[in-house]
């Protein structure tokens, strides 16, 4: 529905539109541009978004300069990864078991789900803290992929995706003497793409820009994530603001392209995630 | 017959109990006992000397809440957060919905570009904020240029929280956005032709239909908003390079708690104040979902 009214209102609501454009993209752009110029020509100051003299130096010297950089990305890979193929496969497992088998208990385990859907993390932060150590796993991958392998939200929300989905396939393969694991996998997964998507990316995305729990599970900078990596650099490199944003720019493109590749899969899940 | 039915009832059980056994056991582990965990760490001092030790000291972790001047600071500065940052994105998110709701051509476009900063780890976008908010940096370029007061805005107490504030702003309007968008979405075209009809403008549509009609999602986002805005870590946290400062200006309730826990190893206080976070927060979760649930019937 048109909230401004016919033709002549429709300058004005792309001039909002666009103005708002103009205030999301130019710290990016600006961004962008600040790792290709070399150190002097942004200490002169200036407005220009494009390089006067245009360099690829940032990203070699960043390299050079920081051994462990390549390090760091390696370990939020690795970790982004691994959270999110886990959580895919069980959130999936368990939402397919509350939303269609009938087994003792069924009610309670959900229950329990959407309890923990209203738990802030900060309350589990310490103690969860002190459990790792006692389990022997801070400063290991195993430390931040465990505790983050399954995430209430999305074990719910594959329930209700489940619960849409037509039942006639699986009596069938059902009489056809499938079990479970085998309707699971065979049938109801390969139909679960879109839904599955959706869930990646949050998952991928919400593992990639986690701050608070690599700083804490993490204490050896080799172990560091990038986004925790990129803030000890630039404690180290303060006025270098041309590798900052040269650092920080390839960290942030990875996440960019995904988003942009799966772009419709996000807006569905941000109004499921939103209105749950 | 009741054989074969017993038989599938049983198979369905181990069924159930392996597709929910690793989410069981990680919940478990990670959720349900370190609530209990912190329950019990609430009420001890707690040193970490090699191993844990408790010493249980009753309820003087919470009272040791009501002189922490840090305590109150910090949750003045979640009230000036708060009273800035929820309004604000509030009326970014429901103008944005409401201008790409016109479905213009190149909507997609814009909802794409305006997650930019949703989707941009906080720690690229705080490095990204401190390179235009300092000294020479855009923001006072374009300022000077316009001849407007100059500040070094992260560095100076008064308006360092404003730098904090304004990074939010940027990177949760968006997904507040998308929610009005669907509401928006779901308001029968009948009301509005009606309206038409009286001679209503784009402008009274707007305000006597749309807003009116958005009422419990606008409470919704806000109550989103205000949970949001007592999380506030990670801006806070590399803006001040984990203190909160200058002069404790950027100091979160979340930053004060892991100050305390992982600065001052002071676990048992600093679970006191997480818990008590936790509980307001769910507080806040309970009643709106208990309003807009019922809205939604």
């Amino acid at each position: 529905m048109n909230h401004f009214g016919k033709k002549g209102s429709k300058g004005f609501i792309y001039a909002i539109l666009s103005i708002y454009a103009l205030i999301t993209l130019v710290p990016f752009l600006w961004a962008i541009s600040t790792s290709f110029k070399p150190l002097a020509e942004i200490v002169q100051g200036g407005f220009s978004i494009i390089p006067k003299s245009f360099t690829l130096d940032n990203y070699k010297t960043v390299f050079a300069q920081e051994p462990l950089f390549p390090r760091w990305l390696m370990n939020s890979v690795l970790i982004a990864a691994s959270v999110t193929l886990l959580n895919l496969l069980l959130n999936s497992m368990a939402g397919y078991a509350l939303a269609r088998i009938t087994f003792f208990g069924s009610k309670f385990w959900f229950f329990l789900i959407l309890a923990v859907l209203m738990i802030p993390f900060q309350v589990t932060l310490i103690p969860s803290y002190l459990l790792l150590k006692w389990f022997s796993l801070l400063n290991t991958y195993e430390g931040l992929i465990i505790p983050g392998m399954v995430n209430a939200t999305y074990i719910f929300m594959m329930r209700q995706f489940f619960l849409g989905f037509p039942t006639e396939m699986e009596e069938a393969a059902f009489m056809d003497g499938m079990g479970r694991w085998g309707i699971f996998f065979k049938l109801v997964m390969p139909l679960a793409k879109p839904a599955l998507a959706a869930q990646a990316i949050f998952i991928f995305l919400g593992a990639w820009n986690d701050f608070l729990r690599p700083l804490i599970i993490m204490s050896a900078n080799e172990m560091f994530t990038l986004p925790l990596g990129l803030s000890t650099f630039r404690g180290e490199y303060i006025s270098f603001t041309n590798l900052i944003m040269a650092a920080s720019m390839m960290f942030t493109i990875p996440a960019m392209l995904l988003y942009i590749f799966f772009n419709r899969y996000f807006v569905r899940g941000i109004t499921f995630t939103g209105t749950k | 017959m009741k054989g074969i039915l017993g038989n599938r009832r049983a198979k369905e059980n181990i069924a159930g109990y392996s597709f929910m056994f690793p989410t069981i056991v990680i919940i478990g582990t990670f959720v349900i006992l370190p609530i209990l965990y912190a329950l019990f760490l609430s009420f001890n001092k707690v040193t970490l000397l090699g191993g844990v030790n408790y010493d249980f000291v009753g309820l003087k972790n919470f009272n040791r809440m009501i002189d922490d001047d840090k305590v109150w600071i910090s949750l003045k500065n979640t009230a000036k957060y708060v009273l800035i940052v929820v309004p604000c994105q509030t009326m970014l998110a429901l103008i944005l919905a409401a201008a790409l709701n016109a479905k213009l051509r190149g909507r997609n476009f814009f909802r794409t570009v305006y997650f930019l900063p949703t989707i941009t780890s906080s720690a690229v976008l705080t490095l990204i904020f401190v390179w235009i908010l300092n000294n020479n940096g855009l923001l006072n370029e374009l300022l000077g240029m316009l001849h407007f007061p100059t500040h070094n805005w992260l560095a100076e107490p008064a308006v360092a929280l404003f730098g904090v504030m304004l990074m939010n702003i940027y990177s949760t309007a968006p997904g507040f956005m998308v929610i009005y968008l669907a509401s928006m979405q779901d308001i029968s075209h009948n009301i509005y032709e009606s309206a038409e009809i009286d001679g209503a403008n784009a402008w009274t549509k707007f305000w006597k239909i749309t807003v009116p009609l958005l009422k419990p999602v606008t409470f919704f986002v806000v109550v989103l908003g205000v949970i949001g805005s007592f999380q506030v870590f990670d801006q806070a946290y590399i803006v001040s390079r984990g203190d909160g400062g200058p002069n404790n200006s950027t100091l979160t309730i979340v930053l004060l708690i892991y100050k305390y826990a992982f600065k001052n190893l002071d676990m048992g206080y600093a679970s006191a104040l997480a818990l008590l976070l936790a509980i307001v927060i769910m507080l806040f979760t309970l009643v709106q979902r208990k309003l807009f649930g019922d809205e939604k019937n």
